[in-house]
């Protein structure tokens, strides 16, 4: 089974190429992270999917319909957007933020349905001890959890994320991961993620997809993918891979283009 | 407490709990809308016994209520003049202004996620100013006779956020590019009416500056008729939007990924606030600060859920702009101040004062 199918996607912002040609297979229940240098188009990419950006292409769903010929609202019942930037402007209390992701989902009335959907998800995340308190308040942990949240009460089929740990601490990293992980394989949801950690992608991830210059550069599963050869390439940076754990693991020992000092 | 704790605690909260947590927490913002409107009727009452004539206020619900049940409620002649064709049109034109400048203060505030938006921020006010201004100094206009001044101040206004909207549609409907353009026009329009005061006669200058001030000494039943009908069919479809306003305010990026179109939203919801501010102030002049203050002050008390914040808004905009006009007709009576000057004199304090003791960040 496969959630997402995406070909020939390209993007530009005005005449600037972002990402070209690329082809792409989101499978079920499965977490995927998208890894590469700064600007090679991981962000955009995950904008793309979600139609926040218009891409040219075709995103194929799970039934063969094209993302890109659905509205925004079916497009929101299908896919889950978890931004990067946790500033919110407006005041808005915990329980208003999730209740929020039922959107694509309820009228203007909200429906005991959807309070009760909002109440097990928020059990689900943990987030219930500050469920009336406002958004801003809370930490970055909270506020990754609260808006992971938000992305699962719209009940989609796969969730994007877009730098899911930065601005987090190593704990709150790590507890946003085995979240979303444990997520993925406990409903059959896929999700696909941003990510620069090399590492925390390895350890969490069923397979990685290698950017550079917009393009994909390599697809596979993390042990095959993160060689010394391919980051060499990818990021300019000699590093040593270490194979003694069960997934490998990245130590960059320098840059190559750091010809001085 | 740490996150932690919380986590070691997962299940301490039962489901049943958090429900009703959330159902008073939205019956205190309920409860916040029915006292608005229970103030709003008292406060009508007692605005309608002030003036030269000296009735009670139980004189004048008996007045009003027999209107509606003859045979139940009797009133003299007198009294009903005096609160039918005197009085109750000014109130209700009190209200109803007050309602819409503050609704569509909170719209433009939700739709630009901006606090020191207001329902001029995109010119507005100038463009009415310098509409009327042409009536008065050139009696130039669109239309003619007693709907002249009008007609230009709401024609201009409206003429106005559809320059706005055409400038920011070039550049992408963002919330900077919309306030830039609005300041553009803002002192484009000044400057004009600047042009024609400097050229205009000494009365008509002064006409002009009354006319900016804003007062409810202009209403009849016929404005209020069309105040009420347009803040009311407005405020419904802003309304209708609750939704998508909150998702906006949550970022455009996000807004989009809950499936708000997001440029059509803005558009039609900055449509829709200009529209009331221009039927409103083309009748009563430029009044200032509720459209601004009033959200505020009903934000800090109702939180930022557009589904109340919205009409509550509108009920507490209609209270501060009903008690700045019943102070401004007796504070010096028989002189009667102009409603704007009213509106700020009685509003900043209690501004300062919620302001000052808020507990937690509004924006």
């Amino acid at each position: 089974m496969v959630k997402i199918t995406i070909k020939d996607l390209s993007f530009s912002y005005g005449s600037r190429r972002i990402l070209e040609g690329l082809n792409l297979v989101v499978g079920d229940s499965e977490v995927l992270s998208l890894v590469g240098p700064n600007g090679s188009g991981k962000t955009t990419m995950i904008k793309c999917i979600d139609r926040i950006l218009k891409p040219r292409g075709s995103i194929l769903l799970d039934g063969g319909r094209d993302l890109q010929s659905l509205s925004r609202q079916e497009v929101a019942r299908y896919i889950g957007y978890v931004p990067q930037s946790t500033t919110s402007v407006l005041t808005t209390t915990v329980f208003d933020t999730i209740l929020m992701g039922r959107k694509p989902h309820m009228g203007w009335r909200v429906a005991d349905e959807d309070i009760d959907k909002v109440v097990d998800i928020m059990k689900l995340l943990h987030v219930e001890e500050f469920a009336l308190k406002d958004f801003s308040e809370l930490s970055g942990g909270q506020k990754q959890r609260v808006l992971i949240a938000r992305a699962l009460a719209q009940e989609p089929e796969v969730l994007l994320l877009d730098e899911p740990t930065s601005n987090l601490d190593v704990k709150h990293q790590l507890e946003a991961l085995d979240t979303v992980r444990s997520i993925v394989k406990k409903t059959g949801i896929s999700a696909v993620m941003a990510i620069h950690d090399l590492n925390l992608a390895a350890r969490y991830s069923d397979s990685l997809v290698m950017l550079k210059n917009g393009m994909v550069h390599a697809v596979g599963d993390p042990s095959s993918l993160l060689t010394m050869e391919n980051i060499r390439e990818i990021f300019g940076v000699e590093a040593v891979v270490m194979r003694d754990l069960d997934r490998p693991y990245v130590v960059p020992i320098r840059s190559l283009n750091a010809e001085a000092v | 407490m740490s996150e932690a704790e919380t986590i070691s605690k997962e299940g301490a909260i039962e489901a049943s709990e958090l429900k009703e947590d959330y159902a008073s927490f939205v019956g205190r913002k309920v409860l916040f809308i029915l006292l608005s409107l229970a103030g709003i009727v008292a406060l009508a009452g007692v605005a309608a016994t002030l003036g030269s004539a000296n009735i009670t206020p139980a004189e004048v619900y008996t007045a009003i209520l027999a209107r509606f049940f003859p045979g139940t409620f009797e009133t003299t002649d007198f009294i009903n003049t005096i609160v039918w064709q005197l009085r109750l049109h000014r109130v209700l034109m009190g209200i109803f202004a007050g309602m819409g400048l503050a609704v569509a203060g909170a719209a433009m505030q939700g739709i630009l996620k901006n606090p020191l938006a207001s329902p001029f921020t995109l010119g507005i006010a100038s463009a009415a100013s310098f509409g009327a201004s042409l009536a008065i100094i050139l009696g130039a206009g669109f239309v003619s006779g007693q709907w002249l001044i009008v007609g230009n101040a709401f024609i201009f206004t409206m003429l106005a956020s559809l320059t706005v909207y055409g400038l920011a549609k070039y550049k992408g409907i963002t919330p900077e590019t919309m306030i830039l353009a609005g300041i553009a026009i803002m002192y484009l329009f000044s400057a004009m009416t600047s042009f024609l005061q400097y050229i205009g006669q000494a009365e008509q200058v002064q006409e002009v500056v009354f006319w900016a001030m804003g007062s409810l000494g202009r209403s009849s039943w016929e404005k209020v008729g069309i105040i009420a009908l347009v803040t009311v069919v407005c405020t419904l479809a802003l309304m209708y939007f609750s939704w998508d306003i909150n998702a906006l305010g949550a970022g455009d990026e996000t807004a989009k990924s809950l499936g708000v179109n997001v440029e059509f939203v803005r558009v039609l919801c900055m449509m829709l606030a200009s529209l009331i501010t221009a039927s409103v102030i083309c009748f009563t002049g430029t009044i200032g600060f509720i459209g601004l203050v009033a959200p505020h002050i009903t934000r800090m008390v109702v939180g930022g859920d557009h589904r109340f914040l919205l009409p509550a808004s509108g009920l507490v905009g209609a209270l501060i702009l009903l008690g700045a006009d019943t102070l401004a007709r007796t504070i010096l009576a028989p002189v009667i101040l102009p409603v704007g000057i009213m509106t700020s004199f009685l509003g900043v304090p209690f501004f300062i004062y919620l302001f000052l003791k808020r507990r937690k960040e509004y924006w």
